[in-house]
């Protein structure tokens, strides 16, 4: 009992809970599905809240751990139900249960049919990805990751555009052609080490057989951060999505894969994170600029937000690899950063989608004027995508440029300066696209009358945006709570990576 | 003939004289009212599981009528999973007939000779008696894959169903007789021991023993022997199909494991890259050919040859020493987990069918999951667990047979195992697709003994992809025996 009634079997399961209460409520009470599905999220928050109380921060290792046998094959296969979090998984599986409350409150309007099933796979969702950040035995960390697939699957292909079928496809059968790939190293991993935990794993994986099995696992992580070029999944998963799975999709799932890389790929593989970190770094750089670059084009809102999800996901890369404190911490930060700032992007043009049932910036122009409370939120949010001092994203981003620059050192993973170099390009890309998208929208005269007599936010999506915005300024202004959380485990890492340079020379 | 020899058929003899009473029975049964003889056959195979359950505890294996019979943990689960399939096909069939007007009470008996067949494979550890039980459990499906009559395409299909069942009949017998000619033996023991103190690499008995898994290859939808399934599938009544491709392939795959597991390990070396190529073959060919199917029936019969290639890959590793015993459970727990989902996907498919042979195209699903959603809820479960996904037992089916292959050194088989896998979640998919995302009438009849083994199915393979200790204990102690 002790393992079900466990901090963190409760705050993964709680939306459970909802599910069961949602399959019992007819499905005409819409209200009352969506009051059940908003408090069942909310209520996961505020237990997630708990497990931040009862987190030690100075303690770099596991923490709040459940551990329970679970399935045992023959005599030497053991998977178990193994839970735990360290200062980054504590974040992440902060940023998923604050995120998913919002996306639910602001589907509030804007899903219509089908409620009931919107709300069960969404609160399904909640579960998956969760899980996933908890999850401690390698199987289960499996079974949770696949089965974050499914809702995301689902909420894009019912309630997505016109072209969501080919999207819902595209998207399940890219991140599962990665996903196969780890489990046959998982499969070897229990194989030849002789168990699945996470934990009991560590410094244990030779170092002859690391480059494939880092590989396997880059291979599911890649797809999901995307790391370019495998990111052609993103933009029509994005653009198909109902808002609130954009939001979660950007969010959330996107971080599955860095944390992937993070926890697996540097924790499990250090000697091979090493000699792979430069040639990901290159991809990272390339993500970086690539996404800028095809985002300043874009005619659509939420395609451009969507490309710029590629590029911001490739800084985070850059800082994971750059294997220093430095890095790793802006990266985790960044993750973070990320999932306000572009959830709320994202938000902020489901909004205006729900008023024009378009998101072509041509059809848009002199919006401040019409709507000012909606111009000055997306002016916020836009500043800090793109890394304004004193807002969030400036904190993450210098601090990997500052990983990134640690990195080029002589000995360092790079080996180089150029990376640090073309990425801080990156920063300043950002702040061309965002502008333009910003100016094109907002500025000027009003020149479309369909837009003079829009509506400016009601109460409902000011509630939406508000948690954001608080976040938003407060790890831009004072970084430090975020930073004092994960160091421990950080630098712990960091030691192994460490280590592993000192066992390649 | 002694007790034990009793007591190890006992069983089949029990549904075998049931079967035989039930055709008499039905002579007395009204026309109109041959459910009746339905519900009896199902209390046939409730008494005979009661039957097994009592024979099982006086302490197994029993290995009677001179070791030509073993009755042992291994046969006792296999038994258990014909008689769910054959009490499935049952529940299916009420209803069934009678809306497409084939209520006919010898359906009934002919399914309780062919699951006496089923069983008789299980525990056959003779040649003679596996090519009796082979044969004991073809004859009644020929016919019953023709039973929809004067249906062109249901004759069709036992025509198909015979010409080519009978031909592979021939080849296992041929097989058979080389091993006699190699060993001077049929029973398997006798060839275990002829092969220890012979030339293992005779080549009579290498002919035999490739012979012999033409023939089993053939039951089981292996490639290059499955090119009668889709049609026959297709053409069969679809309960007839369902009840089929389950219960033959379990039968297939008893027989093929025991024989190879226990008669021929000597000669692994031979067979187990064979195995392993078929199965490569199995999986990618029928996983890639179902993509192009619009029928739903076609569609699931090119989906149960992948998965035949998947038990298949389990088999690799049977050859190997101590993993053998691994390699088996790791069989059987597939073959269970391939038993609940599918059947329960067929049983999905007679749900949405309007008439026979109408309303089996993919785009018929179209609007279920709008009309219907506790059905398109299951079969979304079916589709996700056949696809390998947790947590459902279909994926911890897979992660089993994919352990016994790495396990065994087969990596690439693994590999095609895993990127097959992929291939297929493309047209289970489209499936989950068509329910929910295509508009449509989405019409099903679901009456109460089809939605009952749909309930029972989906959840069982919901629950078994989170808890499948109970499941994989079974398939462990069922071992014990047979490598003794």
């Amino acid at each position: 009992m002790d393992v079900l009634f466990a901090t963190l079997t409760v705050v993964t399961f709680f939306p459970v809970l909802g599910v069961i209460v949602l399959l019992f409520t007819p499905k005409e009470q819409k209200d009352t599905i969506r009051w059940i599905a908003v408090g069942a999220s909310l209520i996961t928050f505020l237990l997630s809240l708990v497990m931040l109380i009862q987190f030690n921060p100075n303690d770099p290792g596991m923490q709040l751990v459940v551990r329970a046998p679970w399935i045992q094959i023959g005599s030497n296969w053991n998977m178990e139900f193994h839970l735990g979090i360290d200062g980054a998984s504590l974040l992440l599986v902060l940023l998923t249960t604050f995120l998913t409350p919002i996306a639910i409150f602001s589907s509030w309007t804007a899903v219509e049919e089908r409620v009931k099933e919107y709300m069960i796979f969404f609160l399904l969702l909640e579960v998956g990805m969760v899980g996933v950040f908890v999850a401690l035995d390698l199987f289960l960390f499996y079974v949770f990751w696949e089965f974050s697939l499914v809702p995301m699957y689902l909420l894009v292909g019912i309630w997505g555009g016109s072209n969501r079928m080919y999207a819902a496809i595209k998207f399940f059968l890219y991140t599962m052609a990665g996903s196969i790939l780890m489990l046959l190293a998982i499969l070897w991993l229990g194989i030849n080490v002789g168990t699945f935990s996470y934990t009991d794993m560590l410094g244990k994986v030779p170092a002859a057989a690391q480059g494939l099995l880092f590989l396997a696992f880059a291979a599911a992580f890649a797809i999901k951060v995307p790391v370019w070029p495998l990111h052609s999944w993103l933009p029509d998963a994005h653009v198909e999505a109902p808002t609130a799975g954009s939001v979660i999709l950007a969010g959330v799932l996107l971080k599955l894969g860095t944390y992937g890389f993070l926890r697996f790929n540097l924790g499990l593989f250090p000697e091979a994170a090493r000699q792979y970190a430069p040639a990901i770094a290159v991809l990272a750089v390339i993500g970086i600029i690539y996404g800028a670059i095809v985002s300043y084009p874009q005619k659509d809102v939420k395609k451009l937000v969507a490309y710029s999800s590629v590029s911001h996901l490739g800084f985070v890369m850059l800082g994971l690899f750059a294997l220093n404190a430095q890095g790793i911490q802006g990266a985790v930060l960044q993750m973070i950063n990320h999932g306000l700032s572009t959830g709320a992007l994202f938000l902020l043009v489901g909004m205006i989608y729900e008023r024009r049932h378009t998101r072509e910036l041509a059809q848009f122009g002199g919006l401040w004027k019409v709507m000012p409370l909606y111009g000055t939120i997306m002016l916020i949010v836009s500043l800090s995508s793109m890394g304004l001092p004193g807002l969030n994203g400036f904190v993450g981003e210098f601090a990997i440029l500052l990983g990134a620059w640690g990195a080029g050192q002589p000995g360092g993973p790079f080996g180089s300066y150029i990376y640090a170099a073309l990425a801080s390009l990156g920063v300043i890309l950002a702040a061309v696209y965002m502008l333009w998208m910003f100016q094109k929208m907002f500025l000027g005269k009003v020149e479309n009358p369909a837009n003079e007599g829009l509506a400016d936010l009601n109460w409902r999506e000011v509630a939406v945006m508000v948690p954001l915005l608080i976040m938003i300024f407060w790890i831009g202004l004072y970084p430090a709570p975020f930073f004092n959380l994960m160091s421990p485990a950080v630098n712990q890492l960091v030691q192994v990576l460490n280590g592993a340079a000192v066992a390649l020379r | 003939m002694t007790t034990s020899d009793f007591n190890a058929i006992l069983p089949m003899f029990t549904l075998a004289g049931w079967a035989c009473l039930l055709l008499l029975a039905d002579l007395w049964i009204p026309k109109t009212r041959k459910a009746i003889t339905g519900w009896l056959a199902l209390l046939g195979l409730a008494v005979t599981f009661g039957v097994g359950l009592l024979v099982s505890r006086l302490g197994l294996p029993i290995v009677a009528f001179n070791g030509m019979v073993t009755f042992d943990g291994f046969a006792n689960l296999l038994n258990l999973i014909v008689l769910f399939t054959g009490a499935a096909g049952i529940l299916m069939a009420l209803d069934y007939l009678k809306k497409n007007n084939i209520e006919r009470g010898e359906f009934y008996p002919l399914l309780l000779f062919a699951i006496t067949g089923m069983m008789m494979m299980a525990s056959a550890s003779d040649l003679i008696i596996v090519f009796l039980a082979l044969e004991l459990l073809s004859i009644p499906l020929y016919v019953l894959a023709g039973f929809a009559r004067p249906r062109a395409d249901s004759e069709e299909s036992a025509m198909k169903y015979f010409l080519l069942g009978a031909f592979a009949s021939g080849f296992f017998v041929y097989g058979v007789a080389l091993t006699y000619g190699a060993t001077q033996t049929t029973n398997l023991q006798g060839v275990v021991a002829a092969i220890t103190s012979a030339s293992a690499t005779d080549p009579l008995l290498l002919a035999g023993a490739a012979l012999i898994l033409v023939g089993l290859s053939f039951k089981v939808a292996a490639v290059p022997f499955h090119m009668w399934t889709p049609d026959v599938y297709e053409g069969a009544p679809t309960v007839v199909t369902a009840f089929m491709s389950v219960g033959a392939k379990a039968g297939g795959f008893a027989a093929l494991l025991r024989v190879f597991f226990t008669a021929f390990p000597a000669l692994s070396a031979d067979w187990v890259p064979v195995v392993a190529i078929v199965s490569a073959l199995t999986m990618t060919l029928g996983n890639v050919v179902a993509i192009a199917q619009s029928s739903i029936k076609r569609m699931l019969a090119y989906s149960s040859i992948a998965h035949a290639g998947y038990i298949l890959m389990a088999a690799v590793a049977g050859g190997q020493g101590r993993l053998s015993a691994f390699a088996a459970s790791a069989a059987l727990f597939y073959l269970m987990a391939y038993a609940l989902m599918n059947l329960g996907a067929w049983a999905v498919v007679i749900a949405v069918e309007k008439r026979e042979g109408e309303g089996n195209r993919i785009e018929d699903f179209a609007g279920l999951g709008a009309t219907r959603p506790g059905l398109a809820l299951a079969m979304a479960v079916f589709m996700l667990s056949l696809t390998g996904l947790p947590p459902t037992v279909g994926f911890i089916g897979k992660f089993y047979v994919f352990r016994a292959a790495i396990d065994a050194g087969y990596m690439w088989l693994a590999l095609v195992g895993v990127i097959t896998s992929l291939i297929s979640a493309f047209y289970y998919l489209r499936v989950i697709m068509v329910m929910w995302m295509r508009p449509g009438e989405g019409a099903a009849t679901l009456p109460r003994a089809l939605g009952f083994v749909v309930g029972v199915t989906a959840i069982a393979t919901f629950l078994l992809g989170i808890v499948p200790r109970p499941v994989m204990e079974m398939a462990e102690r069922a071992l014990l025996s047979l490598f003794i």
